[in-house]
């Protein structure tokens, strides 16, 4: 546990410190991710959304939205996950406060299905508009365009 | 009046009307399409519509050994597939805890720095173009040619090389290499000073570019903006030295920036950049160890369970590959962090307000490539 996460757990007792070997992980309840995410980013200097992504853990029934930041120019890195039920994925949006978000949501909810509550513009960014699914769901059928198997 | 009439200038005003900017346009660099609202010649909103190019590389990632996966990369930032192909493999070697031999480290360096500046000298020659400098068009292609050959030497292919393997690299370079690289080195002085002359100073250049599409430093780090793009707007931030991979702290390189963040800073810290690349080459020619160019790896390649985010400087920015093992052959799941997707997201701020012949200016200054927007 680093030193950043005591911080963080002093203002938040609900976040939960995650074990790995190269970044700081946070496991944060999807309710409290605005305000940990603007405390990091007024009293702790994150200021780049790095990189926003999901997973989907089918055997957990839960999908995990993953999101880095980072220091810059320092290049300090935390990464925080917050664990959502694959059946009503929910997370707040950032994208009003933090613009990085916007097309990184939209692309999380195209391709995982994930509903970020709050978001400006929650439509497709990949897929076509008039597709259906969720394609990188564990549970998403390959196959092809041209009828075969 | 005069005229026997009255007229109201609020009545007159104009409705806005829509117009479609691409995907088949040539000044969108790919299959970009942007919706315009426009008012008269003035941009009044800009929506980007992105997808077209989608193949679902990240899934399909999901189905493929690890090896398999590189050629993928490749067609990410498909004029900078070597960076590519960096980024990922030694994602994968991170999580293997993989020692690569140091003549691959060389080799693996020369080939990515090769990569960016071929990637510049796209961005600087297609922007020539775009603002109608047709004769800077030819000096950084007569290069960047140089550099597919020096590719093709090394990989047997020019744009898509799928050089870099887990553990080192796919071949030791012929001895023919070395000497096409000095010759490439020794002739790029004369292709900045030919792009300085015809374009750098140019009264035309300046007019459409200067303070066009200005962006300052909190905009562009709110909005997630690194690389070229944000050092433009005057901050040295450059993960080869703030967070450094592979063997780059053992090289003298500045971060050139510049103040202004307009279209033009944009151009030329390019410019700039391609001067310290080569200076990064020369470094590593000269310290390149003869022996081994691959790791001892097992056969079958298998990464323990767990995750990592490893990122590197790509040609455009941040490139970063978020890997989850379950424990067997094929990842989990493969995220890839892609510069010009995020870098695109701009594209509406940067547009609002500007005239309608500015935008291509922007979109040019932006480089971005679809293939790594879209996966």
């Amino acid at each position: 546990m680093g030193e950043l996460t005591d911080k963080l757990k002093e203002v938040f007792p609900e976040i939960e410190p995650l074990e790995d070997p190269w970044v700081e992980t946070v496991g944060v309840p999807a309710t409290l991710l605005p305000q940990v995410v603007q405390e990091l980013r007024d009293k702790h200097g994150f200021n780049l959304l790095n990189c926003l992504t999901a997973v989907d853990y089918i055997d957990q029934g839960a999908i995990e939205v993953v999101y880095h930041l980072m220091k810059v120019p320092e290049a300090e890195e935390i990464r925080i996950k917050v664990k959502v039920d694959r059946d009503r994925p929910e997370v707040p949006s950032l994208a009003d406060r933090w613009p990085a978000a916007n097309v990184q949501e939209r692309e999380v909810y195209d391709l995982m299905g994930v509903i970020f509550t709050g978001h400006p513009n929650l439509k497709r960014i990949l897929c076509p508009d008039d597709f259906s699914g969720h394609p990188l769901r564990k549970d998403f059928q390959l196959k092809s365009a041209g009828g075969g198997e | 009046m005069a005229l026997g009439f009255r007229f109201d200038l609020e009545e007159l005003a104009a409705d806005t009307i829509m117009l479609n900017m691409g995907p088949q346009h040539p000044s969108t660099h790919g299959v970009y399409r942007a919706v315009l609202t426009l008012d008269g010649e003035k941009v009044v909103k800009l929506e980007n519509v992105v997808g077209y190019l989608h193949r679902g590389i990240e899934k399909l990632a999901e189905d493929r050994t690890y090896p398999q996966i590189i050629p993928y990369t490749d067609r990410l930032d498909y004029l900078s597939a070597m960076l590519n192909n960096l980024g990922y493999v030694q994602a994968v070697e991170k999580m293997m805890e993989i020692e690569v031999p140091e003549r691959a480290e060389h080799l693996r360096i020369i080939m990515a720095e090769l990569s960016r500046m071929a990637s510049h000298m796209v961005m600087i020659a297609s922007f020539s173009l775009d603002v109608a400098g047709w004769t800077a068009w030819f000096p950084p292609f007569r290069e960047r040619e140089k550099i597919l050959d020096l590719f093709e030497m090394a990989s047997g292919a020019r744009m898509l090389p799928a050089y870099m393997r887990i553990g080192g690299v796919a071949s030791d370079v012929p001895p023919k290499f070395f000497p096409a690289l000095e010759r490439f080195l020794d002739s790029l002085p004369e292709m900045i000073e030919e792009v300085k002359g015809l374009i750098v100073g140019n009264e035309i250049f300046i007019g459409r570019c200067k303070g066009v599409g200005k962006l300052d430093l909190e905009t562009a780090l709110a909005y997630g903006v690194t690389g070229p793009n944000l050092r433009a707007c005057g901050l040295a931030f450059d993960l080869r030295k703030a967070k450094p991979y592979g063997i780059y702290p053992r090289f003298e390189f500045d971060i050139p920036t510049l103040p202004n963040g307009d279209a033009y800073d944009r151009f030329v810290i390019r410019l700039l950049e391609i001067e310290q690349s080569a200076r990064i080459i020369r470094q590593a020619m000269a310290q390149i160890p003869e022996g081994p160019v691959q790791a001892k790896v097992p056969r079958a390649i298998k990464l323990p369970k767990g995750e990592v985010y490893h990122q590197i400087e790509s040609s455009k920015g941040i490139l970063g590959f978020y890997l989850v093992s379950d424990g067997g052959n094929k990842p989990y799941r493969l995220h890839i962090h892609s510069p010009s997707f995020v870098n695109l997201g701009i594209m509406p701020k940067l547009a609002e307000g500007a005239i309608i012949q500015d935008l291509v200016v922007i979109i040019a200054s932006i480089d971005f490539v679809m293939g790594e927007v879209d996966r």
